[in-house]
C-alpha cells in the first residue's frame, strides 16, 4: 500500500499515538469486555474514529486520553446494549446466563489502564494454543500497534494472509477459553519462553533481512527490542527476559557493519568493528548483568554472553574462542540442538585447532536433522582445508553448493570446491 | 531512530532552584513512561551554568576559557532525554507528553547514525569509539 511518506501528516500522528498507547488501551479494554476479540475490535473502532475525526478537529492535547475515552465509550455502549438483550431474554423467561452481566456504571471507574494490562495482553497474544507466526502477527498488532499492512510487509506475505491469521488467532483464544491473566507458580516458566519465542522471532525475522529489503523488516529488530523493554520493566525479576534483551541488543550492534557499501552481506570476522553501535554494545552488557542472576543461566542468556565475547573483541583474532566453546556446551545441555552442535564445533576449532573441530562436526553428519543442512558440509569442507585435506574440503563444498538455494552462495562454493580441487 | 529532547535553561534552573516535590513525581511519572514504553535510552538533568565553563578555540592549538555563569539563558540547558522511536512523529507526542509549566521549551533534535557519515575515515570512526569506550557509561550501570 502506501508508503509512509505519502500518508497526510495526521495520519502519521494518529499511527504514532496508537503505537504508543495501543497496548494500555486493548489490555484495559479485555478487562472491561472480558474478551480479547472484542476488546481488539473496539481499540480499532477507536483508533477509526481518530482517523476520521482528528483531520477535521485537529489532534487533541491528550491524544492518549482521547482514544482510551472512545474506546471506553464503545465498550460501554456494547455491554448496555447486550445487557438489554439479556434483560429482555430474561423477562421471557429464557435466560441461560446466570451470572448477572456486568454493570456499566461500575466499569468506567474501573477503566483507567493498570499495571497488569500490558502483561496479560502480551501472555494472551502469545499464548501457546497458537501457532509461532499467528503469535508474532497477534503480538505485533495489539501490542506493538503496528497495521496488518505493515506486519504483511515485514513477514513478506499477503496482508489477506496476515488478516486472516489474526481472526483465527482470535477465535483459537476464544474457543479455547483462554484466561486473560499472568500465569503464575509452574506455569509462568513454560508461558514466558513462548513469549520470548515470539519476541525472537520477530527480532530475526527482522535481523535476517537485508539491505535491498523493505524498510519495515529492519524496523521489526527495533520493534522486538523496544517489547523486549517493555517486558524487562514489567518483569525485572525474570533473568531470561533481561537475557533475551542483552542478545537482541548486542546482536543488533552489528547491524551497521553487517553490509558492505555494494549491499552485500559482511560474515562477522570481516566486519568493521568501529561500525559497531556501542550504545547498543553498554546496554547489551548492562542487560546482561542483571540476567546473571539466574543460575544456570538459560537460553537466551547464554547466547547473550556469547555475543558478549563477540562484542568484546576489538578484533576478530582477539576473540575468546575458549569461552565461546564453553559457552556453546553448556548451550548444547540447556537447549540441545544439531545447529547448536554445529556452532559449537565451529568454536571448538577455533579454540584447539581444526581436528578437534572436524571430531565433532563428523558426529554431526550422521543425523538425520541435518541431512539437509548445507552449512555442514561448509563446515567440514572449511576445517578439512585447515587440516590440509584438499580433495576432501572440495567434495563437501560441492555437496553443499548443490544443497544450498541461494545462488550467490552456490557460485562462492563452487569456487571454493574448485580452488580446494586446485590445491589438492 | 533516535532523537535528543533537549531542556532548554530557564531564570529558576540557572539560579539553581530546585524542582518541588510535585514537579518530581510528574516527572518520575513521566520518566516511568518512557521506559515501560521501551523507548528511553538515556537522561540527565544539568546543573546550572554557574557550575560549567567554556573553551573557546582559536585553530593554531592554542584556546581560552570562560567560566559561567552565561547570561543567554535562552541558549542554555539544563538536561536532555535521548529516546529511541520508530518516526519523528512519536519523537512529537512524547515531547508533547513531558509535564513541563508554562515558559519551558524543548528543543527536540534527531541524533546521527554511525552510517550517516560516509565521509569519515574507519581511522576516524575508530578513534572516536575509544573515546566513547573510554568516556561512555552504560545506563544505570
Amino acid at each position: 500500500m502506501t508508503a509512509p511518506d505519502a500518508r497526510t501528516a495526521t495520519d502519521r500522528t494518529v499511527a504514532a499515538v496508537w503505537r504508543m498507547e495501543s497496548a494500555r488501551i486493548t489490555g484495559a479494554l479485555t478487562r472491561l469486555v472480558h474478551d480479547f476479540g472484542t476488546a481488539e475490535e473496539l481499540a480499532q473502532d477507536a483508533l477509526l474514529a481518530a482517523l476520521e475525526q482528528w483531520p477535521v478537529t485537529g489532534v487533541p492535547d491528550r491524544p492518549g486520553a482521547w482514544l482510551m475515552a472512545t474506546a471506553r465509550n464503545r465498550a460501554v455502549d456494547l455491554i448496555r446494549r447486550e445487557r438489554r438483550y439479556s434483560d429482555r431474554l430474561a423477562e421471557l423467561g429464557r435466560r441461560l446466563d446466570t451470572e448477572p452481566p456486568p454493570q456499566p456504571e461500575d466499569l468506567v471507574l474501573d477503566a483507567e489502564p493498570i499495571e497488569d494490562d500490558v502483561l496479560r495482553l502480551v501472555f494472551t497474544a502469545c499464548h501457546p494454543v497458537l501457532s509461532a507466526e499467528a503469535r508474532a502477527a497477534l503480538t505485533l498488532r495489539v501490542v506493538g500497534g503496528l497495521r496488518t499492512e505493515e506486519i504483511a510487509r515485514a513477514f513478506l506475505t499477503a496482508e489477506t494472509t496476515v488478516a486472516q491469521r489474526i481472526v483465527r488467532a482470535k477465535k483459537t483464544l476464544a474457543r479455547a477459553a483462554v484466561g486473560y491473566e499472568v500465569p503464575e507458580g509452574p506455569e509462568l516458566a513454560g508461558r514466558l519462553a513462548s513469549v520470548l519465542e515470539v519476541l525472537y522471532l520477530i527480532f530475526n525475522e527482522g535481523y535476517a533481512a537485508t539491505a535491498g529489503d523493505d524498510w519495515m523488516r529492519p524496523a521489526l529488530c527495533e520493534e522486538a527490542m523496544r517489547l523486549g523493554r517493555v517486558l524487562a520493566g514489567l518483569m525485572p525479576a525474570e533473568a531470561e527476559v533481561h537475557g533475551l534483551v542483552a542478545l537482541m541488543e548486542l546482536q543488533a550492534s552489528r547491524t551497521p557493519a553487517r553490509t558492505g557499501p555494494d549491499g552485500a552481506a559482511v560474515l562477522l570476522p570481516d566486519q568493521d568493528r568501529s561500525r559497531w553501535d556501542r550504545m547498543l554494545i553498554h546496554r547489551g552488557f548492562t542487560a546482561l548483568e542483571r540476567a546473571r542472576t539466574a543460575d544456570p543461566p538459560g537460553p537466551y542468556t547464554l547466547q547473550a554472553e556469547i555475543a558478549a565475547c563477540h562484542a568484546r573483541a576489538a578484533t576478530a583474532e582477539a576473540t575468546d574462542w575458549v569461552r565461546i566453546a564453553a559457552l556453546y556446551a553448556a548451550l548444547a545441555q540447556r537447549a540441545p540442538s544439531p545447529v547448536v552442535e554445529l556452532n559449537r564445533a565451529v568454536a571448538v576449532s577455533m579454540a584447539f585447532g581444526p581436528a578437534a573441530g572436524l571430531d565433532l562436526a563428523d558426529r554431526l553428519a550422521a543425523l538425520p536433522a541435518l541431512r539437509e543442512y548445507h552449512l555442514l558440509p561448509v563446515v567440514r569442507g572449511d576445517l578439512l582445508a585447515r587440516l590440509g585435506r584438499h580433495p576432501e574440503a572440495a567434495a563437501e563444498f560441492g555437496r553443499a553448493a548443490a544443497m544450498t538455494r541461494n545462488t550467490r552462495e552456490r557460485e562462492v562454493l563452487l569456487g571454493r570446491a574448485e580452488a580446494e580441487r586446485a590445491r589438492g | 531512530m533516535r532523537f535528543m529532547m533537549l531542556v532548554k535553561a530557564t531564570d529558576d534552573s540557572e539560579a539553581g532552584v530546585l524542582p518541588t516535590r510535585e514537579m518530581l513525581e510528574e516527572m518520575n511519572r513521566y520518566n516511568e513512561e518512557l521506559i515501560k514504553a521501551g523507548v528511553l535510552l538515556a537522561a540527565d538533568g544539568l546543573q546550572s551554568s554557574s557550575h560549567g565553563f567554556r573553551v573557546t578555540y582559536d585553530g593554531r592549538g592554542g584556546s581560552t576559557v570562560t567560566d559561567g555563569p552565561f547570561t543567554e539563558t535562552k541558549e542554555l540547558l539544563a538536561g536532555y532525554w535521548l529516546i529511541d522511536v520508530s518516526s519523528r512523529e512519536e519523537a512529537l507526542e512524547w515531547a508533547r507528553k513531558v509535564p513541563f509549566g508554562a515558559g519551558e521549551t524543548l528543543e527536540v533534535r534527531r541524533v546521527f547514525d554511525p552510517t550517516d557519515f560516509p565521509e569519515a575515515t574507519a581511522e576516524m570512526v575508530e578513534a572516536e569509539q575509544a573515546w566513547r569506550d573510554a568516556n561512555q557509561r552504560p545506563i544505570g550501570g
